[in-house]
């Protein structure tokens, strides 16, 4: 099989911007990876093509890198299938983070990140150990329902894939991210943590769980499932339920939740009123757009009739006791 | 063809043009529907957040709902589309979750079997109208317009859930588009978010990323935008020209719903595609076309 590789260089120390390369090569075999054939035009056609790589096996996270368009492990993903999809392939380096060269991206800010999060345990102190009956120490052990709770998260690689498709970090640089924030998840549900609370105060501050506008694109690309965003949802929840509601992305969920128990539908006459009162400032400032969409028949009424069935709603919530 | 429409919140609040394009679009196409009039709202993925299974119990009553009608589920909104349909694969694929999900609606006598099907009028046209039937319906070809597809998130990704376009590379909007003789513009903001969820939390990052991509689609040549999202038709279009101060550039992109776009390729008229809606006008785009036959 005869496949041709668009690969982005650049050398910092020569080129002024990026730029494709391409390389034509005879892929052996059907079951060969792109990292295969990286190490392939790197000694056959170009020795100074540059990369990361280590474990060949989706296991060390050295490899991610964007392939016809979306992040994936080099190293998991067959040159055939993209051939098959795409007809080419074109390799380019990690959004988000800066090029060091080629293919190689500076990893600092995302390690920094994760050590934001504290990504260690403080344990309580009576979770540490325990003494059994006949006065010896022992580890705590984790029962397995509670760690299925947090098991995927555990499976990450550090790999950088979440990052670079990420949309919020398109736009604010300084957020947290999905690694780091899933991370933060893993300690927060570990029933030993001794500062659980601490660390979701620390987590709904500025560029942490509020950021995350929920597109999907880190549960999307994640090599290992750890489906970043359902983490972040997760400590969205655990926020609420911790009593951290003065945040707007606490009072969105709470105020759109009151007005389906209500009404059965959300009420967009209602919602951006509920998420601005009573401060008379923020009210006045979302007005005029109001006005305007109030002009083109955009504006609801206020007063919506519930829809039918709505007893089988409100019990539903009565059931489930959430946010009274 | 005949489906339970489940309208969504938008279309019957801040989009009441998507509603009533989508009704008149069926009629002409021959896609029966049949109101979910006491359907709940979806949840948006918002009340998943504070409560999974509430959320997933009220997806499961509207599901319920159709069964008893014998018919599948026809959405209008992106967003109401990927909530159901996660929660949908959930609910029919997970029966512990089912069972639990069940015992909760139990008291009203609610039962979901796990037999409905959801789909979006986009895979409905792609799928069960055709394109071939599409492409004869058209009375005003849209020859000449040079449309920006815009998917938004949930009507993608999580692709396990939805699994209808290539999460990465769509080709249905595309394909309508070019059915419907217009020309379609490839820019990579195609399949990114609008930033709708953070509208009201965090406005500066939703109009980058909404601003942004309308901004990249003018920069690709795009007369208008075309989405099978209201959510992400609020952002583009209510929200504009906020994006339009915080980007310090004009956009002037008008901003159709699915449906809008295809009645108007069908001969509709302004009046009944509620074009006089929308926050930014669409005559430019107007102009572009052939007088109405």
């Amino acid at each position: 099989m005869r496949a041709t590789f668009a690969i982005q260089k650049f050398n910092p120390e020569i080129d002024a911007r990026p730029h494709l390369e391409e390389y034509r090569l005879d892929v052996a075999w059907r079951g060969n990876t792109v990292l295969d054939a990286l190490f392939q035009i790197k000694h056959q056609l170009d020795g100074s093509l540059t990369f990361r790589a280590s474990c060949r096996s989706a296991i060390c996270g050295s490899c991610p890198m964007v392939i016809n368009g979306r992040e994936r492990l080099a190293c998991q993903t067959l040159i055939a299938d993209e051939i098959d999809r795409s007809g080419r392939i074109e390799v380019k380096p990690l959004r988000q983070l800066r090029v060091v060269k080629d293919l190689v991206v500076e990893m600092d800010p995302f390690w920094s990140k994760v050590n934001a999060i504290t990504p260690w345990l403080t344990p309580k102190r009576e979770a540490a150990f325990v003494r059994h009956a006949r006065g010896e120490i022992g580890e705590v052990m984790i029962p397995q329902n509670v760690h299925q709770t947090f098991y995927n998260v555990d499976a990450c690689i550090l790999c950088g894939a979440c990052v670079s498709a990420c949309n919020s970090l398109d736009v604010s640089p300084g957020f947290l991210g999905p690694a780091a924030l899933a991370k933060a998840y893993r300690f927060v549900a570990d029933p030993r943590e001794g500062e659980r609370r601490e660390r979701l105060e620390r987590l709904t501050r500025e560029d942490g769980i509020w950021d995350c506008v929920r597109c999907n694109f880190c549960v999307e690309v994640c090599p290992k499932d750890v489906q970043p965003m359902e983490a972040i949802i997760r400590l969205r929840r655990e926020a609420i339920r911790e009593g951290l509601t003065d945040h707007p992305g606490a009072t969105h969920i709470t105020a759109f939740m009151d007005i389906v128990r209500r009404e059965g539908r959300l009420n967009e006459a209602r919602m951006p009123l509920a998420m601005v009162w009573p401060n008379l400032f923020r009210m006045l400032k979302i007005l005029p757009l109001g006005l305007k969409m109030f002009v083109k028949g955009k504006v609801p009424s206020f007063f919506q009739r519930p829809i039918k069935g709505i007893r089988e709603i409100r019990r539903l919530f009565r059931l489930r006791e959430t946010f009274k | 063809m005949k489906y339970a429409l489940f309208t969504g919140c938008a279309a019957k609040g801040a989009c009441p043009e998507l509603y009533q394009s989508a009704v008149k679009v069926a009629q002409i196409l021959g896609i029966e529907l049949e109101e979910l009039k006491s359907a709940a709202c979806c949840g948006a993925g918002v009340m998943k957040e504070g409560d999974p299974d509430l959320s997933l119990a009220i997806n499961a009553r509207t599901f319920a709902q159709a069964e008893e009608k014998g018919l599948p589920v026809m959405t209008i909104c992106g967003t109401c589309q990927g909530v159901l349909s996660s929660a949908n694969k959930n609910l029919k694929e997970d029966v512990p979750t089912r069972e639990r999900i069940n015992a909760m609606l139990a008291p009203d006598g609610i039962a979901y079997r796990g037999t409905t099907e959801v789909k979006h009028l986009l895979w409905v046209l792609i799928q069960d109208v055709g394109l071939d039937k599409l492409r004869h319906a058209v009375k005003r070809s849209l020859a000449g317009l040079r449309v920006a597809p815009f998917y938004g998130c949930y009507i993608l990704r999580p692709s396990k859930d939805l699994g209808f376009d290539d999460p990465n590379d769509p080709t249905s909007l595309e394909k309508l588009i070019t059915a419907l003789g217009g020309e379609r513009i490839d820019y990579s903001g195609r399949i990114k978010c609008c930033g709708f969820p953070l509208i009201l939390e965090k406005e500066s990052m939703a109009l980058a990323m909404g601003g942004g991509n309308t901004a990249e689609a003018k920069r690709e040549g795009a007369d208008c935008m075309v989405t099978p999202c209201p959510l992400c038709h609020m952002s583009l279009d209510i929200y504009q020209e906020r994006a339009e101060r915080q980007l310090g550039e004009r956009l002037d992109m008008p901003i159709f719903h699915l449906p809008q776009l295809v009645g108007l390729a069908l001969g509709l008229s302004e009046k009944d595609l509620g074009l006089s809606h929308h926050l930014v006008s669409v005559d430019a785009a107007l102009r572009k076309l052939g007088p109405q036959t």
